[in-house]
């Protein structure tokens, strides 16, 4: 019976993007977590949306014009943040309240295409083509290459940001390189869980593992066990059940989180 | 007690000039100056502790030092480099104000937050080497925490938190510590061990110790040299010279403003 599932190829793909995500999201989230800019990945997700919005209005595959918005709405949010003119968490109420309302505006500009936004709204691996496989796969490529790159200066930027400057590490670059992943991040996580459901998927299963309390790499890779197991049981239940995949990755999640909460307050 | 200090390390040279802090006046955006006007040496060797009271200046001061800060007139050199060429950060040691800048639950073990401390920007691209782990057991050893290696940092006391930073500041073999109040929040014996460790660091490595502090008391029993901020340097003294004059600043007011460095050879 399980077997079913791998005669559609739209179930395929969508495991193959599902899977791919499921490994992107925890490590960038990590860092995003613990440096609390949890929110920036919803922020960047309702800019991705603005850039869903004129992809489908041009005719443009909108993951990439998803990315491209992204990314330059998070190189201005670091630099409004770094003018200290604006608060941090100001900075991103523009951006989300702005680029939400951009994408409202281009959306009623151009009717007719409703019910593909919803896909993307919520995830859908239906809609997973096989070009977003490529771009999803090519993006991850980039973020994990690049992760590989500056995950020491990350974590201890991360940790400390005064002594890490103290030991020369360049933190100004790295908070832009971080900043510019988590658009990548975010970018390539819109087809399988949706607009409205990306900081979850960056967030919980990192929040998850932390409360196991181990040492920092023993953390991602739980956070990894975590993403994994919930992306894709809540593909195949998703699937089986006829719901909503981006919903149900999201509370499989937040079941596991709310179990190892449960236990570890047991504890002590 | 001060000869007794200095006649253990011949290979020091307490004339070399290690900092430089020529006429720096920094104040924050828009507010009023914080340190005006501050010019002192600090020489190889030195233990140097920096007092004053509360919002004086002194963390200010000390980040001005390792270019955290930016002043806006005067200039800091470190070896003689000024601080916005100077590259060279591995010979620099860094305890930052732990309460701060630390997260409880930040998910990291002591071996890996000493291993952060051999990260720099040459070594971006660089694997985590056999040099790197066995500079990160020496420095854990030094400070005796290497059997707590794969404890969580957000686990340990307050003191054993600090010598790990200790660890981390020392694992790269640096010339020069700077500690921002180290004591803050630990008790009495783990203070005790704490200066114990610190004049070994001073004495045995030669390492020249840079402390900000507010328990004047304690640090007078401490250090080589004191230096009081309050906006301005108000005065460089040996400890000694210190209790006297502060005896005499009680006896004749605020005016006395001592500013001078003797050197005890």
């Amino acid at each position: 019976m399980i077997t079913q599932i791998f005669q559609y190829g739209f179930m395929v793909r969508g495991l193959e993007a599902g899977i791919i995500v499921a490994i992107v999201a925890p490590i960038i989230g990590i860092f995003l977590v613990l440096r609390r800019y949890s929110l920036i990945a919803d922020t960047l997700a309702h800019v991705s949306l603005a850039g869903i919005a004129i992809g489908l209005l041009l005719g443009v595959n909108p993951v990439l014009t998803a990315l491209g918005t992204a990314v330059v709405a998070s190189l201005g949010i670091e630099r409004l943040r770094n003018s200290k003119k604006v608060y941090g968490e100001s900075a991103l109420a523009l951006f989300l309240s702005g680029s939400l309302a951009l994408a409202v505006v281009i959306l009623s500009l151009a009717h007719g295409f409703n019910a593909n936004l919803f896909s993307y709204l919520f995830g859908s691996i239906i809609t997973v083509t096989s070009g977003d496989v490529w771009v999803i796969l090519i993006l991850a490529v980039i973020v994990i290459s690049t992760l590989s790159v500056f995950y020491k200066p990350l974590l201890y930027v991360t940790f400390d940001e005064e002594a890490a400057k103290v030991s020369g590490v360049p933190v100004r670059l790295v908070n832009t390189v971080l900043i510019l992943l988590a658009a990548m991040t975010v970018a390539l996580a819109i087809p399988i869980v949706g607009v409205l459901l990306i900081s979850a998927l960056i967030v919980i299963p990192v929040l998850s593992a932390m409360q196991l309390k181990k040492s920092f790499l023993a953390t991602i890779i739980y956070a990894e066990i975590f993403s994994l197991v919930s992306v894709i049981s809540g593909i195949i239940f998703s699937f089986y059940l006829n719901l909503s995949t981006g919903g149900t990755i999201v509370l499989i999640m937040l079941t596991i989180f709310s179990g190892i909460f449960f236990v570890k307050s047991l504890e002590g | 007690m001060l000869e007794e200090k200095k006649g253990k390390f011949n290979r020091v040279n307490h004339h070399k000039n290690i900092i430089e802090v020529e006429n720096i006046s920094f104040s924050y955006p828009g507010g009023e100056n914080v340190l005006e006007d501050i010019t002192l040496a600090i020489h190889q060797g030195d233990y140097i502790g920096f007092v004053g009271p509360n919002g004086a200046g002194k963390t200010t001061l000390l980040k001005v030092m390792l270019n955290l800060l930016t002043p806006q007139s005067g200039k800091v050199k470190l070896f003689g480099v000024e601080t916005r060429d100077f590259r060279d950060w591995r010979r620099i040691g860094y305890v930052p104000q732990k309460a701060v800048n630390f997260e409880a639950n930040f998910p990291a073990n002591v071996y890996e937050v000493v291993l952060m401390g051999r990260y720099s920007a040459k070594k971006i691209l660089q694997r985590t080497s056999k040099e790197d782990k066995e500079a990160v057991k020496e420095a854990l050893q030094k400070v005796e925490m290497w059997e707590f290696k794969d404890t969580l940092i957000g686990e340990l006391s307050g003191g054993q938190q600090q010598r790990v930073f200790i660890a981390r500041a020392l694992v790269n073999n640096p010339e020069v510590l700077f500690l921002d109040e180290p004591t803050t929040g630990v008790d009495k014996k783990t203070q005790d061990y704490f200066y114990t460790l610190l004049q070994k660091i001073n004495r045995e490595l030669g390492i020249t110790l840079i402390l900000v502090s507010h328990d004047i008391e304690r640090l007078t029993q401490e250090v080589m040299h004191i230096a009081c901020v309050d906006k301005t340097l108000t005065c460089h003294l040996s400890p000694e010279e210190y209790l006297s004059e502060s005896q005499s600043l009680h006896l004749h007011g605020k005016d006395v403003r001592v500013i001078t460095h003797h050197h005890h050879n």
